[in-house]
């Protein structure tokens, strides 16, 4: 057993437990050891665990704060706290600093701005309706594959114009791409990492050049990337072609997918912030903050000391991994009021740490909160009621906060 | 107090009075100016606080900060008269100040 499931919440030493053990995650037993961390140990040091030693970030406005200075929190050479396998150096702009981050991000952030959004909107709530229409009334099924990953899968085929036959691929890439135990403490083997990435590059090398062939009036991400000066040739820089597709589909996968989920798990649990909702379809977009800021997608992301640093009364050391775990800056009181609770009207349901902030700040995120928005738009409209009638699974891993299956049963209007 | 006017997208225009000494951020939200987000409540990090500052403003408006230029690079909309509100402590000099909107925060 893992030191940290073993050890007591309330009473073992601090020194002893483990905070990047996966199953602190995939168990929900998180919550009590990371608040001791805000109290007693808000910059804290951890000198032994399977990914080697790291600090843990925990409140609020520390992350805030390391998240913001990447001139002495480089997010090179990777952002998970695990390390990242050399035979395939995918190169992504979430892991580079400026200015080379800049350039990247410049080149591919227009495609998932508001204005691209706006129309894509249709396309997108056809898609929602198709989905929701087909669920099985009176049966027992599982939202996470009949909804969640459906619907995220298809947005993801949408946004590269992928065929769409074959689009669980996509969801195939997503999942192994950040899913194996060095990286992240989940079960997924290097070889099959490996081999998966590989595909990946192949498949969409070979949809590069059949677009190049047959250029479209489309603004989907290949085309956008031909068009650019800067991207034009990407295709001749694997790595970093791959890297760019692994940033959006991981990035617009996951994690609107577990947002997806968090958000019926978070109604059923607080059943009269759903009356609220059924009273008032208008605090939707609220909602949508809150699912995100409770359900907080990603766990953490981690940067390395650039030098001798003194953080919060402590010495970080050059090259010290240090890691900003938000799923523990959106439960920081100092920050946010009664921040276990789940409340759809909020006075200010932006104000949470999932996107991250700083240069690095999530790229996807009006993408991200458009899709919830108009999932619950379109759910209120056909039921009253989306019941869990079972208990959750939970993904084991240190980085991806989420779910393998949610059983439900939905009630039409 | 100095009148400062923020002109949304849409070409709505809102004359706030506001306070000295806080931030033009905080100014447009106390006084319900749709279209600034400021996600991060004013801290430098999320740039969901942009505007642009007509050009003969821009020097009581004052210099942007590293930090701000970085945020501010991130913005697909950006311009040479982006500034983040939030970033922008008001003054008297800023009386008949006028800043326009984006079409989006992001
Ligand atoms: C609820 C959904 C989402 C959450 C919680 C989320 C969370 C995050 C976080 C925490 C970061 C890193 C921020 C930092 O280091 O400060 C990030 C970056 C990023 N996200 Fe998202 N994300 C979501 C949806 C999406 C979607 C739909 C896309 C697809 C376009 C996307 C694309 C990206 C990209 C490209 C980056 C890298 C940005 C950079 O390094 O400059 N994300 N996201
Ligand atoms: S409020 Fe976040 S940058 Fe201004």
């Amino acid at each position: 057993m893992n030191q940290a499931t073993s050890a007591l919440p309330h009473s073992a030493p601090l020194d002893q437990i483990d905070f990047s053990d996966p199953n602190l995650l995939r168990d929900d037993t998180w919550h009590r050891y990371f608040a001791r961390l805000r109290d007693e140990s808000p910059v804290h040091y951890q000198a032994e665990s399977p990914f080697g030693p790291f600090w843990s970030i925990t409140r609020f406005d520390d992350i805030v704060a390391v998240d913001s200075n990447f001139k002495d929190f480089s997010s090179e050479p990777a952002i998970l706290i695990g390390d990242i396998p050399d035979d395939m150096p995918a190169e992504m702009f979430i892991a580079m600093d400026p200015p080379k981050h800049d350039v990247q991000r410049r080149a591919v952030q227009s495609v998932v701005a508001p204005r691209n959004l706006a129309e894509m909107e249709v396309l997108i709530r056809s898609r929602v309706c198709a989905i929701l229409d087909g669920l099985p009334v009176g049966e027992t099924f599982d939202w996470v594959s009949d909804v969640s990953i459906n619907l995220t899968t298809q947005m993801l085929a949408t946004l590269f114009d992928f065929p769409f036959e074959q689009r669980h691929k996509l969801t195939y890439w997503s999942d192994i791409a950040a899913g194996t135990e060095e990286m992240t403490g989940g079960d997924v083997s290097t070889e099959e990492r490996m081999e998966g990435l590989k595909e990946c590059l192949q498949t969409f090398t070979a949809l590069w050049h059949e677009r190049k062939a047959n250029p479209r009036d489309s603004f989907d991400l290949i085309t956008l990337l031909q068009r650019d000066p800067n991207t034009a040739d990407m295709v001749d820089k694997p790595m970093e072609y791959l890297g760019n597709l692994m940033l959006l589909i991981v990035g617009g996968n996951d994690t609107t997918r577990n947002s997806a989920t968090g958000g019926v798990l978070a109604l059923n649990l607080f059943p009269e912030e759903y009356d609220k909702l059924r009273a008032d379809h208008s605090l939707i977009p609220s909602m949508v903050s809150e699912i995100i800021r409770w359900q907080t997608p990603l766990a953490h992301m981690r940067r390395r000391a650039t030098r001798d640093i003194e953080f919060g009364g402590q010495q970080i050391k050059k090259d010290d991994k240090v890691v900003m775990w938000y799923m523990s800056g959106n439960r920081d009181e100092r920050a946010i009021a009664s921040p276990d609770q789940f409340i759809i009207d909020r006075e200010n349901p932006r104000h949470h740490i999932s996107f991250g902030f700083g240069v690095h700040r999530c790229m996807g995120n009006r993408l991200a909160e458009m899709q919830l928005r108009i999932l619950w738009e379109e759910i209120m409209q056909r039921f009253r009621f989306v019941e869990v009638v079972g208990e959750p699974v939970r993904v084991k891993s240190n980085f991806v906060k989420g779910y393998e299956s949610l059983p439900v049963r939905v009630h039409p209007v | 107090m100095p009148r400062i006017t923020l002109v949304e997208f849409n070409g709505t225009s809102h004359t706030i009075e506001a306070e000295v000494g806080k931030s033009l951020m905080l100014n447009a939200i106390d006084n319900s100016v749709p279209g600034i987000d400021a996600d991060c409540g004013g801290a430098c990090a999320c740039g969901t606080c942009h505007v642009f500052v007509e050009p003969a403003w821009s020097e009581a408006a004052g210099e942007s900060n590293p930090l701000e230029g970085a945020m501010l690079s991130m913005r697909p909309d950006q311009s040479d008269l982006s500034r983040l509100s939030c970033q922008i402590e008001v003054t008297d000099a800023m009386d008949g100040m006028v800043v326009r909107l984006p079409e989006y925060q992001m």
